[in-house]
């Protein structure tokens, strides 16, 4: 019986289950249904809850401990020459018994006999089958094989067996405890609860788990390499050819990237800023409702457009125009068409990251201005200032908390942000302040290191987690600490 | 002796009232909000240094009609005002009229205190700056002080005008807001249900002190409570979806109006 028909055996099990608890529930209350506690439904859920929900839970554990324990069973039969050898070889057996097993099961009693006989050749037989082996194959494999197959079988009857005998007897002992006065609605809502629970802590263990793999990961890597060299090294040059072939080991500085994802975001932020935020103003406080209605949507549309699109438009369009255009202005003023900014910048990037990221500061903005409370507006007009005036003097004193929290919230995006960088900063990690330039980040580094085909045990590849988890704690700093100001601000008009 | 009693002299006061000049003139005045018509036709004037009460059940038009007095009503997407008003003569709608000075002849007070997320002296000093009434730092300190005064709240806070205008009590907070729009020196103060959100012992308060500003300020107030319309205005104005009834001294229209409605909404039969 296969898996996927046990799991629909213990779903009709659970329908049926429902409604024989929905039926005895009426029947229990004699036709008036204000006698019960909890309506029948609920008594129908509560006794296929019982039905499913302890059978799917011993489903889940067998499945994830019978093969654990079938490969133990088999291992400890193979011969002791090759039990001596241990670890590795041991494993390689197991495949090679496995894939015999699968073998076994295509060939006809006749073909079996001559196997076991031995007057057929092992490889070639199961090849005719389409079944691959790794090696020539051993004599005991047949035997192994047969045992697994065996223990294969058994194991499935057996977990068939005892997960629908577990789905009855969970139903009838859940029917048996209907009654009227059952609290089946009580009992429902703490399943329902538990659901909730585990829902949300999937969500958090995954987070947690992103994060270990990436500490364990960075672990190996200050292995080999020292913090101190990472975290206050200047220069990097991780000798990328000479990955894998040993010997060389590279020099892998943070503070080049740092610098350069610190100040392309800086420059980005300072395009983003000013648009960003007058345009929330005047979403905000002037546009009209019809204006708003249609104006908002539209520039929210440029946060939809997928990030690598802004990479291709920085080097096709923004990147180029720079160039040209710089070199027409060394042409005039100086008389030598020589471009000053190169075509990939620390200019360009920031420039199109600003750009992606006036939507998020715009929306953000004119959500935390449209919370300052409008009697505070009516008191400041009717003083007899202007707009600007109010604007100015009012609104965004009081919004100014919440409006710095949205601001580090883009600027935890403008570190992360990979796509644009790649396409439009260049490669070069270099340390310096000409913003014409080019000059790469972080993120732009951990795409160079992982590209290609890698082994995760040199240095060089291992420094994208290191780098990574630098990146998480920079970024996650700054959303705390944003989302700080801007639930402190939220209770001050709450 | 010569020497009348307070009540006496008020009773004398209130009996001229049919001399007082009008400060501000409502002549057919109507308010529609989209297709919604929510005043028809109001005739109301307004006396100098006189409180003005408006009363009336919830939604019969006199906040709206409030608000026509300083343009406020502009604020409110699809708002339009017909008739004319005048403030000494001067047509407020007038095209060529700038709104930003109206207002600061004509002040408001709004029902919920709005303190600016500043300090006491800011809050105070906000209107002044705006307007360039005051030039040093003395200047202000003078502007701060007298306001203050006017609205009653100097004793208390005169330690600590630094401190956040938002950290005072809701009473305190209102008189602040009075403080505020004093500061301006305007010629008429609007009250929006000051007191609707305040506690009895700062409703008297603020009550004492429309009372005192009466002597340098045409008052027009709001109100839902019967009993601060007689105790503080000297006329009443009722108004019942959108027209108005009924506008009389405040001693004649609580003891022997005119109007049916005014004395079913007086002895409490709707509204």
């Amino acid at each position: 019986m296969s898996t996927s028909f046990l799991l629909l055996l213990i779903v009709i099990i659970g329908f049926i289950s429902y409604f024989a608890g929905r039926a005895r529930s009426f029947a229990q209350a004699g036709g008036k249904l204000s006698n019960l506690h909890s309506l029948p439904g609920y008594h129908g859920s509560y006794v296929a809850i019982w039905a499913i929900l302890p059978a799917a839970l011993v489903l889940g554990a067998w499945l994830v401990a019978a093969p654990m324990y079938i490969d133990a069973s088999t291992r400890a039969i193979l011969p002791e020459t090759v039990q001596t050898q241990g670890g590795a070889t041991v494993e390689l057996a197991l495949g090679q018994v496995k894939s015999v097993a699968g073998g076994l099961k295509r060939l006809t009693a006749e073909e079996v006999q001559a196997l076991e006989s031995g007057s057929a050749n092992l490889r070639s037989t199961l090849a005719a089958k389409g079944v691959a082996l790794a090696g020539e194959g051993e004599p005991y494999m047949i035997a192994a094989a047969q045992h697994f197959n065996a223990m294969t079988v058994t194991n499935r009857w057996l977990m068939s067996a005892v997960v629908l005998l577990i789905a009855v007897a969970g139903g009838f002992y859940a029917i048996r405890n209907i009654a009227t006065r059952f609290r089946a609605r009580n009992q429902v809502e703490r399943v329902m609860l538990g659901a909730l629970i585990v829902a949300s802590s999937i969500a958090i263990l995954t987070t947690v788990g992103i994060i270990a793999s990436m500490l364990s990961e960075a672990g190996r890597f200050f292995t080999m390499v020292s913090p101190f060299e990472f975290f206050f090294g200047t220069v990097w040059d991780p000798r990328f050819a000479a990955a894998g072939s040993g010997g060389s080991s590279g020099q892998f500085g943070l503070i080049p990237l740092l610098a350069g994802t610190l100040y392309i975001a800086f420059v980005a932020m300072l395009f983003a800023v000013p648009i960003g935020l007058f345009a929330a103003i005047y979403m905000a406080e002037y546009a009209s409702p019809r204006l708003r209605s249609t104006a908002k949507p539209l520039l929210e549309v440029l946060a939809g457009i997928p990030t690598i699109v802004y990479g291709f438009f920085a080097l096709v369009t923004v990147g180029p125009f720079l160039r040209d255009i710089s070199a027409q202005l060394n042409g005039l003023v100086t008389g030598n068409y020589q471009n000053f900014i190169q075509a990939q910048s620390v200019l360009t990037a920031g420039i199109v990251m600003g750009i992606m990221l006036i939507p998020f500061v715009s929306s953000l903005s004119d959500d935390i201005i449209t919370q300052v409370p409008r009697a505070l507006r009516d008191g400041s007009l009717g003083l007899g200032a202007t707009r600007s005036e109010t604007v100015k003097k009012v609104i965004l004193p009081a919004a100014l908390p919440g409006i710095v929290g949205a601001l580090l919230l883009t600027a935890s995006r403008a570190v992360g942000e990979t796509m644009i960088v790649v396409l439009a900063a260049g490669v070069a990690a270099r340390m310096q302040i000409n913003p014409f330039e080019p000059m790469t980040t972080v993120t732009v580094k951990i795409v160079n290191q992982l590209t290609g085909d890698l082994e995760f045990t040199s240095p060089q590849t291992l420094v994208a987690f290191a780098l990574g988890i630098t990146l998480f704690v920079i970024t996650l700093g700054l959303n705390i600490y944003a989302l700080y100001i801007v639930r402190k601000y939220r209770e001050q008009y709450e | 002796m010569n020497i009348m009693s307070e009540a006496a002299v008020e009773k004398a006061l209130d009996q001229k009232m049919n001399t007082v000049p009008y400060k501000m003139i409502g002549k057919d005045v109507s308010v529609y909000y989209g297709e919604k018509r929510a005043l028809f036709d109001v005739n109301l004037n307004i006396r100098e240094n006189t409180v003005t009460a408006l009363i009336g059940p919830s939604g019969c038009g006199k906040s709206t009609f409030l608000r026509t007095l300083n343009r406020m009503n502009d604020t409110i997407e699809n708002c339009r005002v017909t008739g004319k008003i005048t403030l000494d003569e001067d047509d407020i709608y007038d095209p060529t009229i700038d709104v930003v000075e109206l207002r600061a002849r004509v002040g408001m007070v709004f029902q919920k205190p709005n303190p600016f997320p500043k300090s006491i002296y800011d809050n105070v000093a906000y209107g002044p700056r705006i307007h360039g009434l005051a030039r040093t730092k003395s200047e202000f300190d003078d502007v701060v002080e007298t306001s203050l005064q006017k609205a009653g709240l100097w004793n208390e806070v005169k330690d600590r005008l630094q401190e956040p205008g938002t950290g005072l009590s809701g009473g305190q907070q209102q008189r602040l807001c009075i403080a505020r729009a004093v500061a301006v020196s305007p010629e008429v103060i609007l009250m929006d249900e000051p007191c609707s959100a305040l506690d009895p012992i700062a409703t008297a308060k603020v009550e004492e002190l429309i009372h005192e500003l009466r002597s340098n300020f045409t008052i027009v107030i709001v109100t839902h409570s019967m009993q601060q319309a007689a105790r503080v205005s000297q006329r009443t104005a009722m108004f019942h979806l959108g027209n108005l009834v009924e506008e009389n001294d405040t001693d004649k229209m609580f003891t022997n109006p005119d109007d049916q409605r005014t004395q079913d909404y007086i002895m409490g039969r709707f509204g």
